[in-house]
């Protein structure tokens, strides 16, 4: 599998980290002076949560290469641990954009379980937050708040979400600006207690980023999740049915084909959540279906089938 | 004289390692944090003043240390102990009471007998650093 190829590449690190004569100050006579970088992965169990990354998340491609890359920085830097070679622990604050629905909050809950498995974090719990659970309403309230958001997301991520409506600049008054600054000395002396993820919508994280240059330079790794194409959102679609145990009837199917580019079209698309609403509304059709329907006492399968006209009620095919 | 108040107090003062250690477990309990120190150090002193709120839905030491540092970085010369509360009950209980700092210097008690009725004695004992105002011990 090609997709495993970042694990590949670590095995065949390992002659060159565990060299023996290998330049500067010798390591300590406790620590080994060889690693093997295969069973520190199978140790990690890191590659099931990949692996699960890979098959439950459509799509993605450029963020799941980031995430593997990660991954493997970090089995990296334990197999240096072990040898005594030793360089302050990465710094992995992360940044997520992407328009609305792109899985950044999900992405965010996997990467809490990739860290704690890994040994980055130690709890590997997600704390999400958006702006009112930092920032205060009187003066003197923001830094408390803020203080004790950052207690409780210590050992695990911080995610705070549309992470742009901290700083206002038009209201020069505006306490986002202290939550900023206490998240910033936070992010720089505890970063082996928290790792802080901010998400929100690429072009206004930007120039948030832009007026905040000190908290853009501390953040490592900026991911950009990519919108969905027409495919990967049947494939969304489909597993979302799955896990609703509800299935689609040929003609629905062919219905939603159509749906998808149409409602791509329209205004305020927001990618997978678009796509779950509109399966919430056909279960809503559906039910009202079967509810005017008159005849024989209805079978597992009728409760489960979504039918074809159920979807082009639709006001996207008007 | 060393005081020995709460749990661990007949031991060698914790490191933070091992307060860390203590706060950890408290919290795999499901324990609540408080910090509170005084300079006061009678024994039945009870109500120390409150280092900030107690700490709800921590997850890690990590949050209750940094408090503990700036607590001792604002109060050196005072003691200063971790409560762990237990909430099973229905209200906050404490589970675990330990110090994690005290004065340099610990003068300790005076015995007092006072001659009451006869030939009986009340025994009391008063703090040395007690004696002087509040906020003005251990400096």
């Amino acid at each position: 599998m090609n997709e495993r190829s970042p694990a590949t590449a670590i095995t065949g690190a390992t002659a060159i980290t565990g060299a023996p004569g290998a330049p500067g100050a010798p390591p300590p006579a406790a620590a080994a002076d060889r690693v093997d970088l295969k069973a520190l992965l199978a140790d990690s169990n890191v590659t099931e949560v990949l692996d699960e990354l890979d098959a439950e998340l459509t799509g993605l491609k450029p963020v799941k290469a980031r995430i593997r890359d990660i991954a493997a920085l970090l089995l990296v830097e334990r197999a240096r641990k072990q040898v005594g070679l030793v360089g302050g622990s990465p710094s992995l604050h992360m940044s997520f954009t992407g328009n609305p629905g792109t899985g950044k909050t999900t992405v965010a809950m996997r990467m809490a379980q990739i860290l704690h498995r890994l040994g980055y974090v130690r709890k590997g719990h997600l704390v999400a937050v958006t702006r009112d659970d930092l920032v205060g309403q009187y003066i003197g309230h923001t830094a408390p708040k803020t203080k004790e958001v950052l207690k409780k997301a210590m050992g695990g991520v911080l995610f705070i979400d549309e992470a742009y409506y901290l700083y206002r600049p038009e209201n020069e008054r505006d306490y986002g600006q202290e939550a900023i600054e206490i998240l910033l000395q936070v992010m720089e002396n505890q970063r082996d207690d928290l790792v802080v993820i901010l998400a929100g919508y690429a072009d206004r994280m930007e120039t948030f980023f832009r007026s905040n240059p000190g908290l853009s330079s501390r953040i490592a790794h900026h991911l950009d999740f990519p919108d969905y194409l027409p495919e990967e959102l049947e494939g969304i679609a489909e597993r979302m049915l799955e896990g609703m145990q509800y299935r689609l009837s040929p003609s629905a199917a062919a219905a939603l084909h159509q749906y998808i580019p149409l409602r791509m079209k329209q205004p305020h698309f927001a990618n997978a959540r678009s796509i779950r609403n509109a399966l919430d509304r056909a279960r809503l059709r559906q039910a009202n279906r079967l509810f005017a329907q008159k005849g024989p006492p209805l079978g597992r399968d009728a409760l489960m089938t979504i039918e074809g006209e159920d979807l082009r009620a639709s006001r996207v095919f008007e | 004289m060393k005081i020995t108040q709460g749990t661990f107090s007949f031991l060698p003062d914790l490191t933070d390692a091992e307060i860390r250690a203590q706060i950890d477990y408290a919290l795999a309990q499901g324990w609540a944090i408080g910090i509170e120190y005084t300079d006061d150090p009678h024994p039945r002193n009870f109500y120390w003043e409150m280092w900030g709120n107690p700490m709800f839905d921590l997850r890690d030491a990590a949050g209750a240390m940094t408090e503990v540092s700036a607590c001792r970085k604002a109060h050196p010369q005072t003691y200063i102990r971790v409560n762990a509360f237990d909430a099973a009950l229905g209200f906050e209980t404490t589970r675990l009471s330990f110090i994690v700092n005290r004065p340099a210097i610990e003068p300790g008690f005076l015995l007092k007998r006072h001659e009451v009725g006869g030939r009986q004695i009340q025994y009391t004992i008063e703090s040395y650093a007690a004696q002087a105002p509040e906020g003005q011990r251990y400096t």
